[in-house]
């Protein structure tokens, strides 16, 4: 039965930096102390991604309240940390695949700002020449696999990309992404049984952003606090991930690639993160408080925490932070007024691309 | 009392098989539960147990016969201290309870046990066109070894080909299909799966988007429901969604359509679904250099591809151009069988119902011009109306479902492409508009037949 309580999910701030998991005596637990400090410029390039996909995605949500982007659009605005750190942690070659609230990941990997926001507003010159839209853009020669629109989905098409790598013999990981809530699918238990059974090189990463919708994750799955325990009865390690801080995304997501890169088989490293905006930008917001999420914003996040701590560190001032701030202005300006002159796709694309 | 041993079956579609060796001679004690004979078809072995105590009697079927129907008897039973040499009676056929048994096969949800020669209308298939020069070496084989034939050879040519699925590797294709794969290429390229469709089928995808080459094998089409949404969702729409860029060379191929009394949830056409789904290619082939030919031309497209084969055709034999440079491109119809009078179009299995409609006509003086689809989607329409325009009469034959069949699709683009040729309206013939039910008089009932097709072949021609 829902409780008040249950509507009030626990804040990310509670949970600890890594805790390694303590249910998988069986298992090879992955031992962890507190997060490493990265180097300065690695913070500083973590700082600018965060920040890029922040910005990206406020312009998103606002050239969509222009009319100017259709459909659904699922901001990433509030869990920054996850991509940017694993992108940190993530190794040349290896490949990353997502569902839907995938802008982020996209920037992460490297795609150029201009073709996201150009599919975002369906122009010939988006990432999928604007027929895919906000959920389904990829990029081959960044080894971004999707965007997939099905929730769950990415489980078995990530399992298989690992797949892959096995059967072809190199040493590359992939990182697979999907939301607390598709961890309740039932396509996910099947790939981990199977990327279990066959030790394949994926990390699953579930981001945890308390909300499946408009369903918390204490309404929608039993022992809600240990979902980084669900692959515990096929022998997959889990760790639970502050995924508010990059340091301890990085931290944990090297040390989870690095044992898949070894043949240990999959891992699972739940992101305990939050997501500011709505579930899509039609979202009544009727399930949580606008303190809880004020609450989070001002004592979590994470672009604060790395901005902060940048400049108490004295590795760089609050002027050139200013300057970070500035230039990626620039290059989502550049991006949107990119995506809104570029012309839609010419109408003899319809027929184009549906069998090869 | 004398009681006949009788001939078992090991599957629903079995009718014949070899009975391999006898256990006991005539003159033995047995007790109910002993092993007295072996059977084997050849895909399967199977040991025969006595069902009662008593003495084996006369043997009538020497060990090493082959084609031994199933309810023949093979043996009879004294029991109750009867002499060996007592005159046997001949009660009939199928004498109910007093027949040995195969003990009984646990065939779980999947039913993996199949057999040759089918009931049904298929005994002599016609002779196939083949995309081959007329000078081309043919060999006799059935479409299951031409499926495995196809599969074996792309394989050893590119090494991006794999085949995943169901019982494919150890127990060696739960229809026999992938024989010896395991063998020749080794697990690491016949991979068995857990149970689980839905998974698998999006771990095969994944791998076509890093650029593998899987063949997918569904045991039955009927399980890949649990799997349609990465099919259509993930494996269909991602080349278009990608503007071009993310391939999904993948093929999913098993057994589909009714098979022999395995009732509704296993006995389900899905041509017409698959057929309506843009960026798939849908193949359902009937004769087995189809079979090998298009399989092959599967498994080298970059697109995804549903192959739909038939667990009745099988076992079934015909001459298939030999050597591994053949294949049959895909989205060519066939003329199966030339004719003037009528047109009667099918696909898989229900070549088979239009071939004896065809000869059954002929003999009443109606030519009628059998076309094999071969090739779903793209549908071939111009071989289609081509031979509308000569017969100016089309029947369509399917075992799937009425509604939004092949059949309709054919005849909506008969009427818009030639409707100036008809001179009579298309006519469909389909599976009953039901369930498949599992009464051996309601099955038939549910699929076409050939008297089906030949009333309705005569009837576009106006003739009684």
């Amino acid at each position: 039965m829902p409780s008040d309580e249950a509507e009030q999910p626990e804040a990310p701030a509670s949970a600890p930096s890594i805790t390694p998991s303590e249910a998988l005596a069986s298992a090879e637990v992955l031992e962890h102390g507190s997060a490493p400090p990265l180097s300065g410029p690695r913070e500083v390039e973590a700082y600018r991604l965060m920040l890029l996909i922040r910005r990206f995605e406020e312009k998103a949500g606002q050239l969509y309240g222009m009319g100017l982007i259709g459909g659904f659009c699922h901001l990433y605005i509030g869990q920054e940390a996850v991509v940017v750190g694993m992108q940190l942690a993530r190794g040349e070659g290896d490949q990353v695949i997502t569902a839907y609230r995938d802008h982020g990941h996209m920037l992460a990997c490297g795609m150029d700002p201009k073709g996201v926001m150009a599919e975002l507003t369906g122009r010939r010159h988006g990432y999928s020449k604007g027929k895919g839209g906000s959920m389904h853009m990829f990029s081959v020669a960044k080894n971004f696999y999707g965007g997939h629109g099905i929730v769950g989905a990415p489980a078995p098409l990530g399992t298989g990309l690992a797949f892959a790598n096995k059967y072809r013999g190199n040493d590359r990981v992939c990182l697979t992404y999907f939301g607390e809530g598709a961890a309740n699918q039932g396509q996910v238990y099947e790939s981990f049984n199977i990327a279990s059974l066959w030790k394949l090189p994926v990390v699953y990463v579930i981001e945890n952003n308390q909300y499946a919708m408009g369903t918390s994750v204490q309404r929608g799955s039993a022992l809600a606090e240990e979902l980084y325990h669900r692959g515990s009865v096929f022998g997959i390690p889990g760790m639970k991930v502050d995924g508010m801080d990059v340091r301890s995304v990085k931290a944990a997501g090297e040390a989870a690639i690095a044992q898949v890169r070894r043949g240990a088989g999959p891992l699972i490293l739940e992101m305990r993160t939050y997501r500011y905006r709505g579930h899509s930008m039609s979202d009544p917001a009727k399930y949580r408080s606008r303190e809880e999420v004020q609450e989070v914003r001002a004592s979590r996040d994470p672009i604060e925490l790395v901005g902060k701590r940048l400049v108490e560190a004295r590795v760089i001032d609050d002027d050139h932070l200013k300057q970070i701030d500035k230039d990626v202005r620039a290059i989502v300006n550049e991006a949107a007024e990119f995506a809104t002159s570029d012309p839609e796709p010419d109408p003899s694309e319809l027929y184009t691309d549906v069998v090869a | 009392m004398s009681i006949e041993i009788l001939m078992p079956a090991l599957s629903p579609t079995m009718e014949d098989g070899t009975l391999a060796k006898w256990h006991v001679k005539e003159g033995d004690a047995v007790k109910t539960g002993d092993v007295i004979a072996e059977i084997e078809t050849d895909k399967a072995t199977m040991e025969v147990e006595a069902i009662d105590d008593g003495t084996v009697g006369k043997i009538l079927v020497p060990e090493g016969t082959e084609h031994v129907k199933v309810n023949a008897p093979i043996a009879t039973l004294l029991t109750d201290g009867e002499a060996v040499e007592a005159p046997i009676a001949s009660p009939p056929r199928g004498d109910g309870g007093a027949t040995a048994s195969a003990p009984p096969v646990d065939l779980g949800e999947p039913e993996p046990e199949i057999e040759q020669a089918p009931a049904g209308p298929q005994k002599a298939p016609t002779e196939p066109e083949l995309e081959a020069a007329p000078a081309t070496e043919m060999v006799t084989m059935t479409v299951r070894e031409a499926l495995r034939d196809a599969m074996a050879e792309e394989m050893r040519a590119d090494d991006r080909v794999f085949v995943m699925g169901e019982e494919v590797a150890e127990y060696q294709g739960a229809y026999k299909v992938t024989q010896g794969l395991l063998q020749e290429f080794g697990p690491r390229r016949v991979v068995d799966t857990p149970i689980t469709e839905y998974g698998f089928a999006g771990v095969g995808v994944g791998a076509a988007f890093a650029g593998l080459k899987p063949v997918v094998e569904f045991m039955t089409w009927n399980f890949a429901l649990q799997a349609i949404d990465h099919i259509v969702n993930s494996a269909a729409k991602t080349l278009y969604m990608s503007g071009g860029q993310m391939h999904c060379p993948i093929v999913f191929r098993g057994p589909n359509g009714a098979a022999a009394r395995v009732a509704a949830q296993h006995s389900q056409d899905f041509s017409a679904w698959y057929a309506s789904v843009p960026g798939l290619k849908v193949i359902a082939p009937y004769t087995a250099a189809d079979a090998k030919g298009l399989l092959k031309a599967a498994i080298r497209d970059t697109s995804p591809v549903i192959f739909l084969e038939n667990e009745i055709l099988y076992g079934q034999s015909f001459e298939v151009p030999k050597g591994e440079d053949f294949i049959v491109p895909i989205g060519k119809a066939r003329v199966a069988r030339d004719g003037t009078d009528v047109t009667i179009v099918s696909y898989s299995r229900g070549l088979a119902y239009a071939l004896d409609a065809a000869k059954s006509l002929a003999e009443q003086g109606i030519e009628a011009e059998v076309i094999d689809l071969r090739t779903l989607r793209p549908l071939d329409m111009g071989t289609v109306v081509a031979s509308v325009r000569k017969t100016n009469r089309i029947v369509t034959v399917e075992e799937g479902w009425p509604i939004c069949s092949i059949g309709s699709e054919i005849s909506a683009r008969v009427a818009l492409e030639a409707f100036d040729y008809l001179d009579a309206p298309p006519v469909k013939i389909t599976g009953a508009d039901v369930p498949m039910p599992y009464a051996a008089n309601l099955e038939k009932l549910a699929l076409p037949s050939v008297d089906d097709v030949v009333a309705a072949a005569k009837s576009v021609c106006y003739r009684e």
